[in-house]
């Protein structure tokens, strides 16, 4: 009896060791990526790193002040398009969950979420770039805005649905109407949710480059216009780390770095805004 | 017939095929304090909800029949006026998370754009947060969040975002089913005092409390209004043999 007693406490504490290995075991892909890319991309960073543009082949120096800035315009116009369009198409789904229309709504939100990138990708180019005649950083927003809006209306509708019905209940048993319960009342409780969405969803669009190499297609010069070619981050990473030139691969290394940097720190403020800004009910 | 603030006649509701409120007729007069009680499933809260129009918001819920405030027939009213002149208290406390205590009690207004000058809203927060008995305990506090208050202070601050509207008549559905016997004492103490500017309606599943409270005392069983009269007649002299049976513990 004392034996079998001891077996099981054995097999209890076995168990318990791997499963805190294998926690600790996943941490590490994260931190080896993260050291490697400082180690090669944080020496490259510095204030002319930032604000100049590339210098052609042969010259030394040179920045990435134009995948910057092209990211920045890229990622802000298709979140333009797509948060308005994901948070009320979430606020449908969560507040009629039993209709037809959201079921096949939300079945259609899960398989666009499956889309691959590229595909994306080719049919904004048949739809915007062809008729437009020209490559441009509005067509690349459009292929990462369809990447976005999956991820903006599940977290959208998962956060409205965990609000308990009582709280609509009291907004219109003050007679307020119901648009204003949902903007004044359900919106503002869930805002930590969905704002959550929201940056991790950047953080999910930030680093695509398939749906932008035939949309925004890159542009070696600063510039601003959204109906030109347009520089991003991981589109410059793509062509300069399959260059040839030593100068060129250690751009593609800062510029990593930078985009590792981003993601990491969208990630972060994610975690404090919903610890913080988490509602009490 | 002018003096019933609400009264039904032939009030019939349905959840689907459910048909959970029968034929009901009732009249309700000026501040006095209506208990509703029967067993679970009889319909009671249902009634309730039906009064301000929060029973149509279910899927598939209906009802026919006429309901009256006043003379007026609330089914043909705008239902964000019917919910402006009754309010209404719920089980729990729901007070608004993302308000101030202050907020809470003009939420009202706020929350229908209504303006109107700072003093006027300071002078409906305090009257309204005194007369839920509220005031003492919170006047410091005004500015903090409201779900940090007791579930008693939480249901009274329910109560205060009511009264700030000024309806003529409260719902209460089942208000102190979910707080301690203390809190529940202090919010009896209240009704005697609200009954003064206000009608109000309880849904009870305590009969010493419709005892306790009410002037009048309906009961419903099986989604019929069996019996509705002075509630001193009704638990010491009831009329229904159901009602006798109710009382008397027979069924529950």
């Amino acid at each position: 009896m004392d034996a079998r007693l001891k077996l099981r406490n054995t097999k209890s504490i076995v168990f318990k060791s791997i499963i805190i290995f294998l926690a600790f075991v996943i941490t590490l892909p994260l931190i080896i990526i993260l050291l490697y890319i400082i180690k090669q991309g944080v020496t490259q960073v510095n204030w002319h790193f930032l604000t100049h543009i590339p210098a052609p082949v042969g010259e030394t120096g040179g920045g990435i002040s134009n995948a910057l800035l092209g990211s920045v315009i890229i990622v802000a116009l298709s979140s333009l398009i797509a948060i308005p369009v994901g948070i009320l198409a979430g606020i449908y789904l969560s507040e009629n969950a039993t209709t037809r229309l959201a079921y096949y709504a939300g079945l259609c939100v899960d398989v666009l979420q499956g889309v691959p990138s590229i595909v994306v990708g080719m049919v904004v180019y048949f739809w915007v770039v062809k008729p437009l005649g020209t490559f441009s950083a509005l067509s690349g927003s459009v292929a990462l805005a369809i990447m976005m809006l999956p991820i903006v209306i599940r977290s959208t509708e998962q956060t409205l649905k965990l609000l308990p019905d009582s709280l609509k209940e009291a907004a219109l048993s003050l007679g307020v109407p119901y648009h204003r319960v949902i903007l004044k009342v359900i919106v503002p409780c869930g805002f930590a949710g969905i704002l959550s969405g929201i940056m991790l969803s950047v953080a999910r669009i930030i680093g695509e480059t398939a749906p932008l190499l035939f949309t925004a297609f890159g542009n070696p010069y600063l510039s601003a216009a959204i109906t030109k070619p347009m520089q991003s981050l991981p589109l410059l990473i793509f062509n300069y780390a399959t260059s040839p030139y030593d100068e060129w691969h250690n751009l593609a290394w800062g510029a990593s770095f930078i985009l590792l940097m981003f993601v990491l720190l969208l990630n972060i403020f994610t975690k404090l805004i919903t610890r913080k800004w988490n509602i009490q009910l | 017939m002018e003096h019933s603030v609400i009264s039904a006649s032939n009030f019939n509701a349905w959840f689907g095929d459910n048909h959970a409120v029968k034929d009901v007729s009732i009249k309700i007069e000026k501040n006095q304090v209506i208990a509703v009680m029967g067993p679970s499933g009889c319909g009671k809260t249902t009634f309730l909800r039906c009064i301000n129009r929060m029973h149509e918001l279910i899927p598939g819920a209906r009802s026919e029949g006429s309901l009256k405030l006043y003379a007026d027939d609330v089914y043909t009213m705008n239902p964000i006026y019917v919910r402006y002149k009754i309010g209404m208290v719920f089980q729990r406390p729901n007070p608004f998370p993302n308000l101030s205590i202050y907020d809470n009690v003009v939420a009202g207004y706020k929350l229908n754009g209504l303006k109107m000058p700072k003093a006027e809203m300071d002078h409906i927060v305090q009257k309204s947060l005194t007369s839920a008995a509220l005031w003492n305990e919170v006047k410091d506090s005004l500015h903090q969040k409201g779900t940090f208050l007791s579930g008693g202070q939480q249901q009274r601050l329910c109560i205060a975002r009511a009264i700030a509207m000024e309806p003529e008549v409260i719902l209460f559905d089942e208000p102190t089913s979910a707080l301690d016997p203390i809190s529940t004492s202090s919010i009896e103490a209240l009704f005697h005092e609200l009954k003064a500017n206000y009608t109000l309606i309880i849904v009870t599943h305590n009969m010493q409390q419709a005892a306790r409270v009410s002037d009048k005392t309906a009961f419903f069983y099986l989604g019929e209004l069996v019996e509705f009269d002075n509630t001193r007649q009704m638990f010491t002299a009831p009329k229904d043999k159901r009602t006798q049976n109710y009382i008397t513990g027979r069924f529950s």
